[in-house]
């Protein structure tokens, strides 16, 4: 079949099996647009209103459903515009595929209008990039690019297609197999270390299991639950990892690092043996390194060796598949006689429940102001604990991933590597247009939310009943915590003045908007914002809260899990 | 400590600077980096100098492996290897410092193989160390330029670096 290079990308994507794809046309992909339109049959388009959100849409889709997102743009500042979003997907390592168009191969190097090196622009924060010189190679980039983006340690995948590769025409056929000489991801962890690793855990007195986003990446929750229930040990997750073994359940510590749960972090901290799964001892997890645990040892399941020893020194790695680690252990366990020191583990429960008594994330709803934890655990309630819950930067995130209590994975959908203001409303955009009827909220603060307040017009033309809630404090609320600390109350630039009226913008872009102000009928309007009445209809709840109110355990910068700040 | 890390690349534009890229990105050392193709024309050798401790050159290694285009990696200070670097040294020669570079030249093993009436250039294979060691016995006036060609290097015997 003789195909333009622009029909080979519709045409691949749909052999693929891309049903989704979010973007903004531009000169230099006008070919593709053209081949949209003539050639498209499964594959439906979303119109973004900024680059970026179309990358955020097509990796809150990746997150939520496991499956590889997928962006088109064009060149110049349509390439550009999309680094943010390919950044946010690289450090949270989500798979996506990022095409762009570039100007004709006969014009790169000139300075030509709307040119960018696109593919030396995003080198550092991608996976792999490929600029495609020539038609015939287009459908085995494709394929390796998804290869790529999908296998090992996911990754975004950019392939950057000039127009004359676009109008080109050559021979397409669905490219079955892919293999790279230079690419051979693990399939399967050493066995010797996965036995060594289990007598290590098997012995241990004070063990935690500690677990990140490696574990919701890898499909093994239901591996790691199996895991630790068998053997009875306490389990944390970090921001990426919530909701990967179920929040509900007796023996989660709850959240750890930085605004973790005191029982975690001290169990973290006191603990002899550290049972890292899919997660890389971030500098918000350890805190201080050289105060990080000090009686700990260190078992590491992850499929990136790089993560393993990076920060902290390992014990025992095993570089492989956490899914398939983990049900080699299990089966190991299953099969031996050994069993854990129950009388040791009591007592570390003992001593881990006395931790959990102080109740770190108690709040006091008082006086006329609404608490932003409040409208959080309200929110939970409201939608039974089974919305997927999309996420900007800053308090609102912490709040949300301290009060949404997470049973399932791929519920909770946050930027937590990079940290990007902006990510929330066109993540949930994309999380909606997998889950249809799902219930997906975005929490965000006024800050974040006007970071892609635009895409408003996106969620009108497509009918998506997103829910957000935006925590309205009038300040850049993680910033002014930090200002109030470390900076003698110096609120430099963190208050938001002129503000809009959130509730008249949201009516103005043809959705609802509701303003919840007094914590008296807070509950009430939540459960009218998440009822059937609004079922289809896209909500704005703008809820206005204490000014004052921070986030709670901190540990300070520089500090060790073990010196929370608690009130 | 000096390491020597040897890889080989696919020979495809972009992928120097995607080495290049991951050691200013990460903070690594470069002291030396050379590149040229092989006897198989996909594939190009990459040998690169750094130094760090032992922790961080595991990292490095790790992170080199990460790359798509890079093939396989080595660190050939690991065991025992052959080390080579080429130099040119153009030299002030005149009267009787003609004669006396030319006896420092022989010491080294190094080659004199441009002259004119006042200048000697003086061509030196060897280790880095040695390599230094000459240019740390020239008198500074007397040099007027110097060039190095970044160290290469196989791991020695059975040993081999290939596909």
């Amino acid at each position: 079949m003789e195909l333009t290079g622009a029909q080979i990308l519709v045409h691949y994507l749909e052999d693929e099996g891309v049903e989704h794809i979010w973007g903004y046309p531009g000169g230099a992909a006008l070919p593709i647009y053209d081949a949209l339109d003539t050639d498209a049959k499964k594959l439906k388009h979303v119109l973004v209103r900024h680059e970026q959100a179309a990358v955020h849409a097509a990796d809150g889709f990746a997150r939520s459903t496991g499956l590889p997102g997928v962006a088109l743009v064009t060149s110049g500042p349509g390439a550009t515009n999309t680094v943010t979003g390919i950044a946010t997907a690289y450090m949270d390592s989500i798979p996506l595929i990022v095409v762009t168009g570039q100007v004709a191969t006969n014009m790169i190097g000139l300075d030509a209008f709307q040119e960018i090196d696109t593919v030396g622009i995003t080198r550092p924060i991608v996976k792999h990039n490929f600029l495609v010189k020539d038609v015939n190679d287009l459908a085995m980039t494709l394929k390796k690019a998804f290869y790529i983006a999908t296998t090992g340690r996911p990754g975004p995948v950019v392939v950057d297609i000039p127009k004359d590769v676009q109008n080109a025409k050559s021979s397409y056929e669905y490219p079955q197999e892919v293999s790279l000489r230079s690419y051979v991801p693990v399939t399967k962890g050493h066995s010797g270390q996965i036995k060594k690793a289990i007598d290590m855990m098997l012995a241990a007195k004070k063990p935690i299991i500690y677990t990140g986003g490696g574990v919701v990446l890898g499909g093994a929750s239901e591996a790691l639950t199996d895991l630790a229930r068998n053997l009875g040990y306490p389990v944390t997750n970090t921001l990426m990892g919530l909701g990967a073994y179920p929040a509900e359940d007796k023996q989660f510590v709850g959240m750890l690092g930085m605004h973790g749960t005191y029982e975690a972090n001290l169990t973290m901290h006191n603990s002899d043996l550290i049972i890292a799964i899919g997660a890389r001892f971030d500098d918000r997890v350890t805190g201080n390194l050289e105060k990080f645990c000090p009686d700990a040892k260190v078992i590491h399941i992850d499929i990136d060796p790089a993560s393993i020893s990076k920060n902290v020194v390992v014990d025992i790695p095993i570089v492989g598949p956490v899914k398939q680690v983990l049900t080699e252990m299990l089966s190991l366990l299953n099969k031996s006689k050994k069993r854990p020191d129950q009388e040791a583990l009591s007592s570390w429960w003992e001593q881990i429940e006395s931790w959990r008594s102080t109740n770190c994330l108690r709040y006091e709803q008082l006086g006329h102001k609404i608490k932003p934890q409040a409208a959080m655990e309200t929110v939970w309630q409201v939608t039974n604990g089974d919305a997927y819950v999309t996420s900007d930067v800053g308090q609102h995130q912490m709040f949300a991933a301290q009060y949404y209590k997470f049973n399932k994975p791929r519920r909770w959908i946050n930027s937590g590597g990079l940290g990007t203001m902006g990510f929330g409303l066109p993540a949930a955009m994309g999380v909606q247009a997998a889950f249809p009827d799902a219930t997906v909220v975005c929490v965000t603060g006024e800050g974040s939310i006007q970071m892609n307040i635009q895409e408003l017009s996106t969620c009108l033309q497509y009918g998506l009943p997103i829910k957000v809630l935006c925590l309205n404090n009038g300040f850049l609320g993680m910033v002014r915590q930090w200002q109030e600390f470390f900076y003698d109350r110096r609120y430099s630039m963190s208050y938001m003045d002129s503000l809009p009226d959130f509730v008249k913008l949201a009516e103005a872009y043809g959705h609802v908007g509701i303003r919840i102000d007094n914590p008296e009928t807070m509950k009430e309007q939540l459960e009218e914002a998440f009822s059937d009445k609004y079922k289809d209809r896209f909500v704005f709840i703008d809820v206005i809260t204490d000014q004052q109110e921070n986030v709670y355990p901190m540990i300070p910068a520089g500090a060790g899990l073990d010196e929370m700040i608690l009130v | 400590m000096k390491h020597i890390i040897s890889m080989l690349i696919e020979n495809e534009s972009g992928a120097l600077s995607r080495v290049s890229g991951l050691f200013s990105a990460r903070g690594y050392n470069i002291h030396a980096l050379t590149v040229a193709p092989t006897d198989d024309e996909t594939i190009s050798r990459l040998t690169l100098v750094t130094s760090g401790t032992e922790q961080q050159v595991e990292q490095i290694v790790k992170h080199l492996n990460r790359l798509i285009d890079v093939i396989k990696v080595v660190d050939i200070t690991e065991g025992s290897h052959i080390e080579r670097e080429l130099m040119l040294v153009k030299l002030k020669a005149s009267g009787a410092m003609r004669e006396e570079i030319k006896r420092l030249s022989d010491i080294f093993r190094g080659t004199i193989v441009d002259v004119n009436a006042n200048i000697y250039t003086v061509q030196l294979v060897g280790e880095s160390q040695k390599l230094d060691a000459f240019v740390d016995a020239i008198d500074e006036g007397l040099i007027v330029e110097v060039v190095r060609s970044g160290a290469v290097g196989l791991m020695r015997g059975e040993k081999s670096l290939h596909l």
